[in-house]
């Protein structure tokens, strides 16, 4: 129970006055601009945009400014945004067949059709600090080689050929939202995968790697991770035909999963799906691991009562918006609830003492 | 072969250019082509989110991936050529003069304005594209298999 308490405005209106300044923080030190947010911290940026569920890197610089650096708080930001924003539409699906390569990597196929693509990756790198980072800001000079023509084909495809991969069903053309209404279960694997690509990196991260452990194993190899531009097209109501209205940097990863086969499926490979906002990879991947373990029940699979394969349990989890909105609540003025819990346990107490004070 | 037939594709082609432009770049180089055309506004920029869909395993069921940003824009000219603008962002000047853009392609300004301002945003676009895939291109990995001594 709620009640209104009056007294508190002049405290909080200092509050947050005084958390203005510590954002500031020290004044001989120069101010962070939202561009250099932007710009060197590319990568939080990019987190923000994808659980935020909003592409704008200049929103997403300002929220991680005005929030302290706390993440989820820029999310909070972002997705208390993103609800006044009119919605004009809904794209075509994104073709990521065509993707502007920055990255492009295959477990399973050393010599793929397109090549092995590093990117600006922190893979091979010793994970020791560097202090000329803290001395200078110079940029290093980067090397460049003739650009590949022709496109990269994706990976599965040639599976595909073969017949060995799993077939993708068709969906209607305008998917289920839960920015729209309630999630219910069982969910579409549409919201499913809504709901993964928007859920908290280190919620995802933590299902994904239980898979790995054994708690519904399923055997994920990266068939392809691949991060880069891709154009997004939109039917423009006034004109009636689609043209590109932006372009947005997307990770995607496809895993390939060892299958026996099922009740109702033949021994082959089957697939996880994860796409997310940015260069975002360790949550792309962990998406698709996550994805391919919610998907026992279509494929035939037995549930074996891992944590990974309860819907209920990840999709109405994974929300960190929702999570730390009913967790943090907790510290806000609860009195009379807690008024009434302390008279509760004065009344048994003096309950308890009588009765044992009647039994001697 | 059904894209090159589509009686719109020149009119998809700038349109699509102007919206992933980037604001700063596109103000500057209409500021420098110096075209003023009278206009009126139809609908005045407005600020909005489309959301932008993904398929599953890349070719199933499609699906929500989040939104993004887009400013929309409709004008009208003195000579009655109407441009709409579906522009990614928030900047509501480049909203409109995309809508500018999108109209006087329909006029008898169309050469000018392709000269003066299409061509160079499209040399700016396919530059940075360019760069970007070189840079790319250089972490490509070479594998080559070591001979091993088994006899």
């Amino acid at each position: 129970m709620y009640v209104a308490v009056k007294g508190g405005e002049k405290a909080i209106d200092n509050a947050h006055a005084w958390l203005a300044e510590e954002r500031r923080g020290d004044t001989s030190v120069a101010e962070l601009s939202v561009a250099q947010i932007r710009e060197q911290l590319a990568l939080a940026v990019n987190r923000v945009m994808a659980e935020g569920s909003l592409y704008d890197p200049d929103l997403a610089a300002l929220a991680i400014k005005q929030s302290r650096g706390d993440l989820i708080e820029a999310i909070f930001l972002i997705r208390a945004y993103r609800t006044t924003l009119p919605r004009f539409g809904g794209s075509e699906s994104v073709d990521t067949e065509k993707m502007a390569c920055d990255r492009r990597v295959s477990a399973t196929f050393k010599d793929a059709p397109g090549g092995q693509v590093l990117g600006p990756t922190f893979d091979y790198t010793h994970r020791l600090l560097d202090f000329k980072l803290a001395a200078d800001g110079e940029a290093p000079q980067v090397q460049t080689a003739d650009t590949p023509t022709g496109e990269t084909p994706h990976i599965m495809s040639f599976l595909d050929r073969e017949n060995l991969i799993q077939d993708e069903p068709a969906g209607p053309e305008t998917p289920d939202d839960l920015t729209r209404a309630p999630l219910e279960l069982p969910a579409s694997r549409a919201l499913r995968l809504q709901s993964l690509t928007r859920g908290d990196e280190g919620f995802i991260l933590g299902m994904a790697y239980s898979t790995q452990r054994g708690y519904a194993r399923n055997h994920a190899f990266v068939a392809e991770l691949r991060i880069g531009a891709v154009p997004v097209e939109m039917d423009i109501p006034e004109l009636g035909f689609a043209v590109d209205i932006g372009e947005v940097t997307l990770t995607e990863c496809e895993t390939v999963n060892q299958f026996q086969g099922s009740k109702t499926e033949p021994p082959q490979f089957t697939r996880g799906y994860g796409l997310v906002f940015g260069m975002t990879e360790r949550k792309a991947i962990s998406m698709a691991l996550v994805d391919r373990a919610l998907r026992w029940k279509e494929l035939g699979e037995d549930n074996v009562g891992a944590p990974a394969q309860d819907e209920e349990f990840v999709l109405y989890h994974a929300d960190n918006i929702q999570a730390t909105g009913f967790l943090e609540h907790i510290k806000l003025p609860h009195y009379v609830d807690f008024q009434s819990e302390l008279e509760l346990i004065r009344k048994l107490r003096r309950e308890a003492q009588a009765m044992q004070e009647a039994a001697e | 072969m059904a894209e090159m037939n589509d009686p719109n594709a020149a009119r998809k082609t700038w349109m699509s250019l102007l919206a992933k432009s980037d604001a700063g770049v596109l103000a500057d180089i209409w500021a420098k082509a110096n075209i003023l055309p009278d206009f009126r506004f139809l609908r005045a920029p407005e600020i909005g989110g489309v959301m932008v869909r993904g398929r599953a395993g890349a070719v199933g069921a499609a699906f929500n991936l989040g939104e993004m940003t887009v400013t929309r824009c409709s004008v009208t000219l003195g000579s009655g050529a109407v441009g709409h603008a579906y522009v990614q962002g928030r900047d509501k000047k480049k909203a409109e003069i995309a809508a500018q853009v999108d109209a006087l392609m329909q006029t008898d300004l169309a050469a000018q304005v392709e000269a003066t301002v299409l061509a160079p945003l499209r040399n700016i676009a396919e530059t940075a594209k360019q760069a970007r895939a070189a840079k790319a291109a250089a972490t490509k990995v070479d594998f080559f298999t070591m001979v091993r001594g088994e006899d």
